[in-house]
């Protein structure tokens, strides 16, 4: 019972999210300079009958909510509307540059996990040492750097001066598309496994002084099954929680990243958007990172009650 | 520690007061002939594909850099710590309707809108410090109301409240002190998201007009130089990273001094 006032509370939350972000981003469309019909005509030439036709073809005489109503009927089935740069369907669009930020943000997150829980887990284990010191030292200077600044940094040192990586696009082949998304990915991946591994290692030290791994380490239990099956286990929640800002954080990332390097993604798609003025694609955009973050959110939430039974009794919630 | 990093941004803060007379060129001026060329005793940092001098560039660059980020972080922090204290304080509906609008808030994808409504207004930094500020004030109403909650549980603000004070007096007058390193804190924090926000914006081309001098404009527009001068590139990007690293350390150790026994 407990779990579905929490699904629901949660489920409430994120359509109101969604709504208010789809609001504002229809409103964009009244806002953005020289009115819809000159948006949406793209900055081609006029005539009073084409001006007509475009008010007729989009609804804008209707008011505010009947418009705003049609458009998120639509896009709920799955219409985005027409590019106006373009001329194709913006599903179209978005879904030719999804695999190259889809493939980054895949990468990434694996280079999070894979780097980070360990060297978090590491420096607690070896508190105060070194390793500890370099560990905390590394993860603060990765926090603190621009993504877009380390993407430059990284540019310049193992594309231009040392040549081991492409300086330029994506690729075609998978192992070329790894070599090309392997500079962008670490880029995208430094702060986000920096954040892992400070919560790792604070989730660490935290459960370091508990009870329960107190009597673990007492009945003499290998410090490497401690570790991984009493602590890591414990030690997860925090740590998804803040796997669920990084993904948010991902999309936003990526658009820097796309630009440094490059990349034909959607990142670069929303600025090429932006400038263009192209509202139906950048709408979209903006809905889809909406519905990304709350759909993580959600699968956040239910990791939470499978990882977690006190969660799942409605004792912690 | 902290008086290195205070001296770093000391240093920036005077470079954007006196930045016109310390400059070695006119930031616009261009050399076409020397264009893209590495560091020199002429050009320290080498100039940019139009012959300009980068030092210069950097210099007049900091002002801007500087100035809307603290715009952001006072408008940020004095809109967050009053609603944080009036929430925190006063509790029942005005708290309950503040902490959902505050939740919504901070699920927003803000970079993401940011880039959107800066782009799509134009129009320089005006919208995007408007959007920061409405971005950035929610995470400062949520610590502020946190600890008010906890101060105003404490003897010297029950003895305020037997004395009949006023509520905005007790919490402007007793609450707030105790709240200094938090407040400071935040502050800082602002400032760091906006400069690396605005930075950010520059470097994707949204908000600023080509070739003015600006840090984060300045990475992007050297990017194609990086084989021929890459200081160009890499000074800005170094530069916006030591002033968000300082300014983010002086917030940890408010913080931290905050969390060992509140005001010294």
């Amino acid at each position: 019972m407990a779990v579905l006032t929490l699904l629901g509370r949660r489920l409430g939350a994120a359509v109101l999210l969604l709504g208010v972000l789809s609001a504002l981003t229809y409103g964009l469309l009244l806002a953005a300079p020289g009115g819809p019909e000159q948006v949406l005509l793209g900055g081609r030439p006029s005539t009073p009958e084409t001006r007509a036709a475009i008010r007729e073809q989009y609804h804008l005489d209707d008011p505010f909510p009947v418009r705003y109503a049609r458009w998120l009927g639509d896009a709920l089935h799955g219409d985005l509307g027409t590019s106006v740069y373009s001329r194709e369907p913006v599903v179209t669009v978005i879904a030719d540059r999804l695999p190259v930020t889809a493939g980054l943000a895949a990468y990434a997150l694996v280079l999070t996990v894979v780097v980070g829980v360990p060297a978090g887990l590491l420096a607690a284990m070896r508190r105060g040492g070194r390793l500890d010191q370099g560990i905390t030292l590394g993860s603060l200077a990765a926090l603190s750097i621009p993504s877009f600044a380390l993407s430059i940094l990284l540019l310049y040192g193992f594309a231009v001066r040392l040549g081991w990586f492409p300086v330029f696009g994506e690729g075609r082949t998978l192992t070329e598309r790894i070599t090309h998304l392997t500079l962008p990915a670490v880029a995208l991946a430094a702060a986000q496994a920096a954040l892992v591994v400070r919560q790792m290692r604070a989730a660490a030290l935290d459960l370091a002084a508990s009870d329960f791994l107190t009597f673990a380490r007492a009945r003499g239990l290998p410090r490497r099954r401690v570790w991984t099956s009493y602590a890591l286990r414990n030690a997860a929640l925090p740590v998804l929680t803040v796997g669920g800002l990084l993904l948010a954080a991902n999309l936003t990332g990526s658009v820097f990243v796309e630009r440094a390097f490059g990349l034909h993604g959607l990142g670069a798609l929303l600025i090429g958007a932006v400038g263009q003025k192209d509202i139906p694609v950048v709408q979209a955009l903006v809905l889809l990172g909406g519905v990304i973050v709350v759909a993580v959110n959600l699968l956040i939430d239910l990791a939470y009650l499978v990882v977690d039974p006190r969660v799942r009794k409605g004792a912690a919630a | 520690m902290r008086a290195a990093l205070t001296a770093v941004l000391g240093l920036v803060a005077l470079a954007a007061l006196a930045g016109p007379w310390l400059a070695p060129y006119d930031p616009a001026a261009q050399d076409l002939a020397l264009g893209a060329a590495g560091p020199s005793a002429a050009h320290w940092l080498g100039t940019d594909e139009m012959g300009r001098d980068v030092v210069s560039r950097l210099l007049a660059g900091a002002r801007s850099a500087l100035f809307w980020p603290v715009l952001v972080a006072l408008f940020t922090t004095a809109l967050g710590t009053s609603l944080g204290l009036l929430s925190g304080y006063r509790r029942g509906w005005v708290d309950a309707l503040l902490m959902r609008v505050v939740d919504l808030a901070i699920a927003m994808p803000g970079l993401l809108v940011l880039i959107v409504v800066v782009g799509v207004l134009g129009g320089g930094y005006g919208w995007a410090v408007l959007a920061m500020a409405v971005l950035f004030t929610p995470g400062d109403i949520r610590v502020v109301r946190s600890l008010t909650l906890a101060q105003r549980e404490l003897a010297y603000a029950e003895a305020a409240r037997t004395l009949g004070l006023r509520p905005g007096r007790i919490m402007f007058r007793h609450l707030l002190p105790n709240l200094a390193p938090t407040v400071v804190a935040n502050a800082l924090l602002s400032f760091t998201g906006a400069l690396v926000a605005l930075a950010g914006l520059s470097f994707l081309g949204v908000g600023l007009p080509a070739g003015t001098p600006d840090w984060g404009l300045m990475v992007e527009e050297n990017r194609q130089l990086l084989d021929l001068n890459p200081w160009a590139s890499i000074a800005p990007a170094a530069l916006i990273t030591v002033v968000a690293c300082a300014a983010t350390l002086l917030g940890d150790r408010a913080f931290e001094s905050m969390s060992k026994g509140g005001v010294r």
